[in-house]
């Protein structure tokens, strides 16, 4: 580990060939601000599918929570499972609505029978802060892997994961986004598959004899909950942020605009559900693999945290070739991840502040293109910069945090605006800035960096995860600004809005 | 006709009330799980067969049942949904 391995760098760059090739073939086809952010609204269900579970699946679930299977056993498969149950809550309530009634960003369906600028003002102060604490995790996780699969100092990968990405979305916009995804899934699936095939090999194909064997080595207390859950209140307001979270990132939900109809959208939301559960299940093998066949101390001795189980893993069953696979494999995945959420970025920044909030709408083609892909140098350089920035620094709270904004401050106003009637600009904008303010808030008086970060010995507010609190507070104070003020222009338009939600646009 | 206001506001409620009881099942399923994870950790590390326990069984069904869930809703709107929208894009 830590020195350049010839076929992982080979792998990654026959990678880079072909998304750059992907990209350029996707800049002559990017034409206008409907190419740049919605693919020109080609995008079949299985791919849009394909992409969500690239969009969604990053290192983090890949690495971190086989190493925290491989480390913990059965407190690892908590996670798995939180971050798939969100899933059916985006069927549910977010999917058809977002295509049916908006054109890039999800503010576009929260100011749908809103006044425009005050709503896309308090979205986009949402979405920008998700993405950027999404965007610095990613980052530093970037740095920190390369350095220890590739041997390359941690500036430089942060500023190859930055550039890289800043072509694919600067050139080809959500079309080369959306193929690097759909590249990326394939083989972030395709190779996980494969590692867990080659593990169950040993063990006649039956996950039970894997498991019966890391409970042979490590005691029955590998397959039963631990520590991990010792207060099941935290628990609940992380699951509840992972679970309505998964609803509310705004690089998921633009995804939705990429397709052509609402019907799309729901197979593509089956699709992935399917691809990432998968994904999920497939962790399970990986991390009790990992768990016998390189075993704890191993795991433990690459990285404290267990993020280069999955690597051991590949090396223990498929040799150096397949370990450069892998590791490449990894890479794809951080890159694909912050181009998604760059892009997500730049259309807060560029369709909601710049085009709907400065110039008030009426902007030329060209305009609207030219300030989408200033955004995104501009994101891009951030990422960079953030990046470095942080390095060092615990960051792994971020991810959850950005979760608990997302679900505070994006999923309530969503839903409110779609299904009740009664909403107005007033809760709309009261909504969005309470959950985001109040998740980072509590977040800072938590011991998530109260203590583990900043090294005090307790913290003002007791849960790891504000979700429990700023979630409820955001649908509440939504609630009650619209009830205390009624808008009579927002009610009258609330039947128009069913119309085109349910039949769609003319 | 029985007018297309009417019917689209049937449809609208019949789609929040399935939405809506869905969602709810996946939140009870869900943290049902976590609480017995919390509450009941002696009972998910039963071991039913060598190399299962409760826990990594109930684990394993709730991303199933993720899947059920979203199957119901998806055969219900391809089919009763889509035919009401269809016919209702007709008449409008």
């Amino acid at each position: 580990m830590g020195v350049a391995d010839p076929v992982a760098i080979g792998f990654f760059f026959a990678f880079i060939a072909l998304t750059l090739g992907i990209t350029y073939w996707a800049a002559r086809k990017t034409r206008t601000a409907e190419h740049f952010y919605a693919a020109g609204r080609s995008v079949t269900g299985l791919q849009n599918g394909l992409a969500l579970a690239g969009d969604y699946m990053s290192a983090a679930s890949f690495l971190g929570i086989a190493g925290l299977v491989a480390l913990s056993g059965f407190d690892g498969l908590i996670y798995s499972i939180g971050f798939l149950v969100g899933w059916p809550i985006v069927m549910f309530l977010i999917a058809e609505p977002l295509r049916n009634l908006g054109r890039y960003t999800f503010a576009d369906v929260v100011a749908y029978r809103l006044s425009q600028r005050p709503v896309r003002i308090a979205a986009a102060f949402g979405t920008l802060s998700v993405v950027a604490f999404y965007l610095i995790a990613q980052m530093v996780g970037a740095g920190n892997l390369i350095r220890l699969m590739f041997g390359l100092s941690y500036e430089l990968a942060v500023a190859i994961v930055g550039s890289v990405m800043l072509l694919y979305v600067l050139f080809g916009g959500m079309i080369a986004t959306t193929w690097v995804q759909i590249v990326k899934a394939v083989l972030l699936l395709g190779g996980a598959f494969l590692l867990a095939l080659l593990v169950l090999l040993r063990f006649s194909l039956n996950p039970l004899k894997l498991f019966a064997a890391a409970a042979e080595r490590y005691g029955d207390a590998v397959l039963a909950p631990g520590q991990l859950v010792s207060n099941p209140i935290d628990a609940i307001s992380l699951g509840l942020a992972l679970m309505l979270g998964t609803a509310g990132l705004p690089h998921i939900l633009m995804r939705f605009y990429t397709v052509p109809d609402a019907r799309t959208a729901r197979t593509s939301v089956t699709y992935a559900t399917a691809f990432i559960g998968f994904f999920y299940l497939l962790t399970f093998v990986l991390g009790f693999g990992a768990m016998v066949l390189v075993g704890q101390d191993a795991v433990r001795a690459a990285d404290s945290g267990g993020n280069m189980a999955a690597p051991l893993l590949a090396a223990a069953v498929g040799g150096r070739g397949f370990l450069g696979f892998i590791s490449a494999v990894a890479f794809a995945t951080i890159l694909a991840v912050v181009a998604g959420l760059t892009l997500s970025g730049a259309a807060a920044l560029s369709h909601d502040l710049w085009v709907s909030v400065v110039r008030k709408g009426d902007v030329p083609e060209r305009e609207q293109l030219l300030v989408a892909r200033l955004a995104t140098i501009l994101l891009g350089v951030l990422a960079i910069v953030l990046g470095v920035v942080f390095k060092g620094q615990n960051v792994a709270y971020m991810v959850g945090l950005a979760f608990a904004i997302a679900a505070s401050a994006n999923f309530p106003a969503l839903v409110l605006s779609v299904f009740w009637r009664p909403f107005t600009t007033r809760g709309a904008q009261a909504s969005m800035i309470a959950g985001t303010l109040s998740a980072l808030v509590l977040i800072y008086l938590s011991p998530t960096i109260q203590v583990s970060v900043l090294g005090r010995e307790e913290a003002w507010f007791p849960l790891r995860n504000p979700g429990l609190v700023t979630i409820p507070l955001a649908f509440l104070v939504g609630i009650a600004v619209s009830l205390l003020a009624p808008e009579r222009s927002a009610d009258e338009a609330f039947g128009g809005l069913q119309r085109r939600l349910h039949l769609g646009a003319d | 006709m029985k007018d297309a206001k009417t019917a689209l506001s049937d449809l609208a409620s019949a789609q929040w009330r399935l939405a809506l009881a869905l969602t709810a099942a996946m939140m009870v399923v869900y943290f049902g799980f976590i609480l017995l994870v919390a509450f009941a950790k002696p009972l998910l590390g039963t071991i039913l067969v060598p190399g299962l326990s409760l826990g990594t069984l109930l684990g394993a069904l709730t991303i199933v049942s993720a899947w059920v869930f979203i199957w119901i809703y998806v055969r219900w709107a391809n089919d009763r949904y889509d035919r009401t929208v269809t016919s209702l894009r007709g008449k409008s």
